[in-house]
């Protein structure tokens, strides 16, 4: 297997997606001649074109929409988001016009198209350019939304997206772009969505962990292990919509405790989701109440000691881990 | 081709809050010339006007109140000096996330904002320190901010990209592209309501104008005649994208047209163009309450932000555009005009210095926020 960053596996389910279908193409802000402003689509406009690789003006709305219509005539658009805060100038695309247009249509336009881009916080990048929006766009439906959290998802997640017939929101994380991880070899190595993964296996707690909140989950699962001797499991949903919710469900009836820990701000969050879906699946297998770690309920403040003060960190998660512990 | 702001027409509108916008509104002509004809950014052209302005330029100066223009040519010094140590302590890693420095296009928020009164409006993009010492925020509390420390002007919560004074009616440091040119036009209506006799100077990127809020808050303007001064600062690019890879036509002033709007096309490194030019704009908006599009192009020197390597343009191009400084160019017509002498942009330099230097032992002293600030200010 080939070790690569998430940035470089992103670029090489791209690439490979281009190649494999004529009707892929990305476009955005500064994804062509800049390769990128990430540099996730680093060589794809020297290596294909203006046709397959299409920098836009600043104009969310405008080149969202254009996607939207590309796909429904029959393209299958990347639009990459240079962050997902951005995306909210294009949410109206998003939400009003791709996640409704098959149902509106009595099943007969689809959208083929993915979103995608770095979401939630960055290096003390302040309150407009610090949000995690998963919560946002999973609340509608006609919408998947993909999360990965190690190189080998991100390529495969990516490939499975940009496969299917649906729009799909894909979130990657500006932090974690220089992670580096296994990544299958050969062209058909895909990740079906929808499929949650075991990141650590465990006995007496489980983690729900997603995209950034995951090496911290397993960071503090390690230092639990090795201070309290408590065994944590780590569960990574990938697929935030449609969720496997049977994975989840299946680890907290093993480890009848649940810690959930998430980028985004909790009120409403997907862990509010995660914890009355266990809680209707799972009750009686619970031995104690739930506990969340999400990033305090403020726009992200720029100064480090309070955006490290509103973030989830290994540190809050050891804590809430000893909570429903009972440590 | 672009013609100089001098060589544009006054409007003529009346200001009324009823009145019939097709009946009151007449355009100021875009000084047709800057025509789509590839000659636009033609250096050559710019100092051929700048030459045949030069004359009568001096002559007014020398009807202008010398403390005035001493005072703009240290703003402009002092705001150049400023980014410079951004630069230097960014590296140092003393200021974190993004920094976007103004160097090259001190001209425009100097020769603008110095027109202001006190009591008017501004707004800006996140390219926002120059812009906020010269509304009044001191040097101590804009690199406070950077450091995010206490001490800064928003506390440490918003950084480089977020300053804000309501004291010095300066209504921030905007992240969202194009955002504050719709918060800009609210600013203008409150103005407008309130009958406070306050003008609005609106900042903006030429890549935001691709952006739908342009020609949204445009339209809004002229149809509701609100004192908003839309100061496009065009410096070429938007991060590593030339105008022409963005924009169908090349005449950013022009777009006004459309909405009726009276507009100029301004040379952004000529400080007293950008006055003058401003200056009109703003008797239209505070006596007329009408709105005007100036179109003022300067260049930037330094990357998009500290974190660009700045691979779409050449070294030369740079260079090229740095021939123009305006701040040589400031100094030479004041020499010329014998305003000021050699002894005394000595002395500009030091003041200027000294300024930065307070500043930094302010941030540098200044504690970091209470963790107690991380909930407050969320809701009133
Ligand atoms: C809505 C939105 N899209 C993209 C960005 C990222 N971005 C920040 S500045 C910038 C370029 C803007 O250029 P311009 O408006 O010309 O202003 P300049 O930076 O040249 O002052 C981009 C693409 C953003 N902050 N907001
Ligand atoms: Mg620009």
């Amino acid at each position: 297997m080939a070790v690569l960053t998430i940035r470089d596996a992103l670029n090489e389910a791209l690439r490979e997606e281009i190649l494999r279908d004529e009707n892929v193409f990305v476009m955005g802000e500064e994804v062509a001649e800049y390769d990128g402003a990430y540099k996730v689509t680093r060589g794809l406009w020297k290596e294909f074109g203006d046709k397959r690789v299409v920098d836009t003006p600043i104009t969310e709305l405008g080149f969202a929409a254009v996607g939207v219509g590309a796909a429904m005539a029959g393209l299958r658009p990347v639009i990459e988001f240079m962050t997902w805060n951005f995306s909210i100038l294009a949410s109206d695309q998003i939400i009003n016009h791709a996640a409704k247009m098959l149902y509106m249509s009595g099943g007969q336009f689809k959208v083929p198209i993915v979103f995608r881009g770095p979401n939630g916080s960055a290096f003390q990048v302040s309150s407009q350019h610090s949000q995690a929006l998963e919560a946002f766009y999973a609340n509608f439906p006609g919408l998947k939304v993909v999360m990965p959290s190690t190189a080998a998802d991100a390529k495969g997640l990516l490939k499975s997206s940009i496969r299917d017939d649906n729009p799909v929101i894909f979130l990657e994380q500006e932090r974690m772009y220089g992670l580096k991880g296994e990544v299958p070899e050969g062209d058909d190595f895909i990740i079906p969505l929808g499929l949650a993964d075991i990141k650590r296996e465990g006995t007496d707690c489980t983690i729900v962990a997603r995209s950034m909140t995951v090496p911290l989950a397993l960071q503090a699962a390690e230092k639990i292990q090795a201070e309290f001797d408590v065994s944590v499991e780590v569960v990574d949903p990938r697929t935030i919509k449609p969720l496997d919710i049977d994975t989840i469900v299946g680890s907290v009836q093993k480890t009848n405790r649940l810690v959930i820990a998430e980028e985004s701000h909790e009120f409403a969050s997907v862990g509010a989701e995660i914890t009355y879906q266990v809680m209707d699946r799972a009750f009686d297998h619970l031995d104690a109440p739930i506990k969340r770690v999400s990033t305090a309920e403020t726009p992200m403040p720029y100064a480090k000691n309070l955006e490290a003060a509103a973030l989830p960190s290994v540190e809050k998660i050891i804590a809430a881990v000893k909570d429903v512990c009972y440590l | 081709m672009p013609k100089t702001a001098t060589s544009t027409k006054k409007v003529s509108a009346k200001a009324g809050l009823n009145g019939s916008a097709a009946k009151t509104t007449q355009s100021v002509k875009a000084n047709g010339s800057s025509a789509d004809d590839g000659s636009y950014f033609d250096l050559e052209l710019a100092k051929a006007e700048y030459a045949a302005r030069r004359d009568s330029q001096l002559r007014s100066i020398k009807t202008i109140d010398k403390k005035l223009l001493r005072e703009m040519l240290y703003q402009m010094v002092l705001g150049r000096r400023f980014e410079e140590k951004c630069a230097e302590v960014y590296r140092m890693g003393k200021i974190g996330g993004f920094c976007h420095l103004y160097i090259g296009q001190e001209a425009i928020a100097i020769g603008s904002m110095m027109a202001l009164e006190p009591s008017d409006m501004v707004i800006t993009a996140y390219r926002d320190h120059v812009q906020a010492m010269v509304k009044g925020l001191s040097p101590e509390s804009v690199l406070a901010e950077l450091y995010g420390k206490e001490g800064g002007c928003v506390k440490g919560k918003g950084g480089s990209m977020h300053m804000f004074s309501q004291e010095h009616q300066f209504y921030g440091g905007h992240g969202i592209v194009g955002g504050q040119i719709g918060v800009g036009t609210g600013l203008g209506y409150a103005a407008k309501y309130k009958a406070t006799g306050q003008v609005v100077l609106c900042f903006f990127g030429e890549a935001a104008v691709n952006q739908g809020i342009f020609h949204e808050s445009l339209n809004m303007a002229q149809l509701w005649k609100l004192p908003v001064i839309y100061i496009c600062e065009n410096n070429h690019y938007g991060m590593g994208t030339s105008q022409e890879r963005a924009m169908s036509i090349r005449n950013i002033a022009k777009k006004a047209e459309s909405y009726g709007m009276a507009n100029e096309f301004v040379d952004g490194m000529d400080v007293m163009a950008v006055r003058e030019a401003t200056l009109r704009a703003i008797d239209r908006a505070r006596n007329e309450s009408m709105p005007t599009l100036l179109e003022v192009r300067a260049y930037r020197y330094m990357g998009h932000s500290m974190s660009d390597p700045g691979n779409y343009r050449t070294r030369d191009e740079i260079a090229r555009y740095q021939e123009r400084d305006p701040i040589l160019l400031f100094k030479d017509t004041l020499k010329a005009a014998k305003v000021l002498s050699d002894k005394e942009f000595d002395k500009i330099e030091q003041e200027a210095a000294a300024a930065v230097e307070r500043a930094v032992e302010f941030a540098e002293n200044s504690p970091y926020p209470s963790e107690s600030e991380l909930l407050t200010d969320v809701l009133v």
